[in-house]
């Protein structure tokens, strides 16, 4: 009895938050012509799934999906090469500026790049690097790179040091170990990294929107909204698009759902 | 000790780099522009003192902005704290479906903010949004609500936004909390014969304190720091009726027609002294864990 109280609790819980999303999918799939119709009507009356086929062949998505990918794929390996190893350093070992080194990662990790955009935009615009790549990608690395170290950090130190002693008794570098022994024994770590700075990136809107003013040079966060402006009003096109983007990050995201809090709280909630 | 000293750049070098490159440089660079005065091409005019930051109390918006502001963060986390501690109490529980319900409650976290902001602005729309279609068919309503245009609803149809993408990461981190309480402690308290919620006010609530305070403190940090939500729903309105000091700052720096790089920087130093005095806060309070090394933690 009471956990049929609690399923049904549940049931109207996931209701309301995923209805917002229902209506964004069933917009996705209406005609034009019934997007301005008052009454409105929550569901299609005739269902259109072509448009998600116009928005995958639209050339302007396709350069957005390129720039999301991009950006996202490459300041993931970024965030990578560089937390791995620091990661590793400072779980194994003790150095003057440790300390001072993780308090600086914990304030980085607070620090969205939100506050700091108009000194971000200075930086590349006096380096000559607004519209490109590189800033973006670098931005974001440099911003989601804490949290692949908490995270990373903490399976490291979950590890055996007889394992690693053993590995370097059979030949392996310092470097080695961590490639070859350690790395492949954080598997979840590494993934919860990975899939956590790759969303992030992807999710990304503020500094893209400020450096990535050529339109083939906008991620699909800043690009979608060409959608509906002023002049015209895609909406059905604008949740298509939205929802492509949103649907495989939900499911990376359940993913690494039980190791979330702890590399967002940074090891104070135990 | 000069050798283990030089090692440990080695292995820390690329980290400090980016943080370097990308976190520090663009905050002096924010200082030094707040310092200056550009062109509307953004060309650096020369040194002016501390004249952006004298302008900025000058602003008619100022005060606006600033009631805006901390309306827009103690609403949110406010309600949000409030909610989540049920929605935690809830998923804490087991019970058919657990898993499926907090998967859904991943959704909103997961998704793009501007995303979910743009389906807000079209469920909020005046002649097409299902809002106002199902407020007036129940009969809540009499006629719609233009919600986006309208002064009196726009800061409370952008706080139910913000309140509703951050309850995710808010009850996952009090459901950590949760399950970090011995279920002990509520075997005593059942055998001596409490109620529910006298157990949920006495040995519940103490307990949660060091989770909540950080999910207070981290959302009023990322609450501060919201752009996308403001941005999107406020856009139809002209001025700065509905902004707060990001929003603002955004608007000076690259959208109205001021193009003022000096005095968004002087906002901009501002905010950031606002978020690192909530992170010095909030590390000072938590006992963050700078990890012994090979203590042999999980």
């Amino acid at each position: 009895m009471r956990r049929a109280a609690l399923s049904l609790a549940g049931i109207v819980l996931a209701c309301v938050v995923l209805a917002p999303y229902v209506v964004m999918v069933l917009t996705a799939l209406k005609p034009d012509a019934e997007l301005r119709v008052t009454p409105p009507r929550i569901a299609p009356q005739t269902w259109r799934p072509s448009n998600f086929w116009d928005v995958v062949s639209d050339p302007a998505f396709a350069d957005w999906l390129r720039v999301s990918l991009v950006v996202a794929g490459v300041s993931t390996v970024i965030v990578v090469l560089a937390a791995a190893p620091a990661a590793y350093y400072t779980a194994r070992h003790r150095f003057p500026g440790r300390t001072a080194f993780l308090f600086v990662v914990l304030v980085t990790q607070m620090f969205s790049p939100t506050a700091l955009v108009v000194g971000l935009y200075r930086e590349f615009f006096e380096l000559d690097l607004v519209n490109t790549y590189a800033a973006l990608i670098l931005t974001n690395a440099a911003f989601n790179l804490a949290f692949a170290i908490w995270i990373l950090r903490a399976f490291f130190a979950s590890i055996p040091r007889e394992i690693e002693e053993a590995a370097a008794v059979d030949g392996c570098g310092r470097l080695g170990v961590l490639a070859r022994v350690i790395l492949p024994l954080s598997g979840p770590g590494l993934v919860t990294a990975v899939i956590f700075a790759f969303i992030a990136a992807w999710n990304e809107y503020i500094v893209a929107l400020t450096l990535m003013t050529a339109p083939e040079r906008k991620p699909l966060t800043v690009g979608i909204t060409s959608y509906v402006t002023a002049y015209v009003q895609h909406w059905n096109h604008l949740f298509a698009a939205s929802t492509l983007a949103i649907v495989p990050v939900v499911v990376l995201f359940a993913l690494i759902e039980r190791h979330l809090v702890g590399g967002l709280t940074a090891g104070s909630v135990k | 000790m000069r050798a283990r000293r030089w090692r440990a750049l080695l292995w820390l070098g690329p980290s400090l780099l980016l943080i370097a490159g990308v976190v520090f440089y663009p905050a002096v660079a924010l200082v030094r522009s707040s310092l200056g005065r550009y062109s509307v091409t953004g060309l650096f005019q020369g040194s002016v003192g501390v004249a952006n930051y004298a302008r900025l109390l000058e602003q008619p918006a100022l005060s606006t902005v600033l009631v805006n502001t901390a309306t827009w963060v103690t609403a949110v986390v406010g309600v949000t704290v409030a909610v989540s501690l049920a929605l935690a109490q809830l998923l804490h529980q087991d019970f058919p479906g657990r898993t499926l319900v907090r998967w859904a409650l991943i959704v909103p976290w997961a998704a793009s903010l501007i995303m979910t902001s743009k389906l807000f602005v079209w469920i909020y729309d005046y002649y097409f949004g299902v809002l106002n279609h199902l407020l007036t068919s129940v009969g809540v309503l009499s006629r719609p609500i233009d919600w986006l245009g309208d002064d009196a609803t726009v800061m409370g149809a952008m706080i139910a936004v913000g309140i509703f993408v951050s309850l995710p990461f808010t009850t996952y981190v009090l459901l950590a909390g949760l399950a970090g309480i011995p279920g002990e402690v509520y075997e005593a308290a059942r055998v001596d014969g409490a109620s529910a919620w006298t157990t949920y006010r006495l040995v519940t609530l103490p307990l949660l304190q060091p989770a909540l305070l950080v999910a207070v403190v981290l959302n009023v940090i990322y609450v501060f720091n919201s752009f996308p939500i403001v941005w999107t729903l406020n856009d139809r309105n002209p001025g700065f009726a509905h902004d707060t000091m990001i929003t603002y700052m955004y608007k000076i720096a690259f959208k109205s027609a001021l193009r003022d790089v000096g005095l968004a920087a002087a906002l901009g130093v501002v905010n950031v002294a606002l978020i690192l005095l909530a992170v010095f806060a909030y590390l000072k309070t938590i006992r963050w864990d700078d990890g012994a090394p090979a203590a042999g933690r999980a």
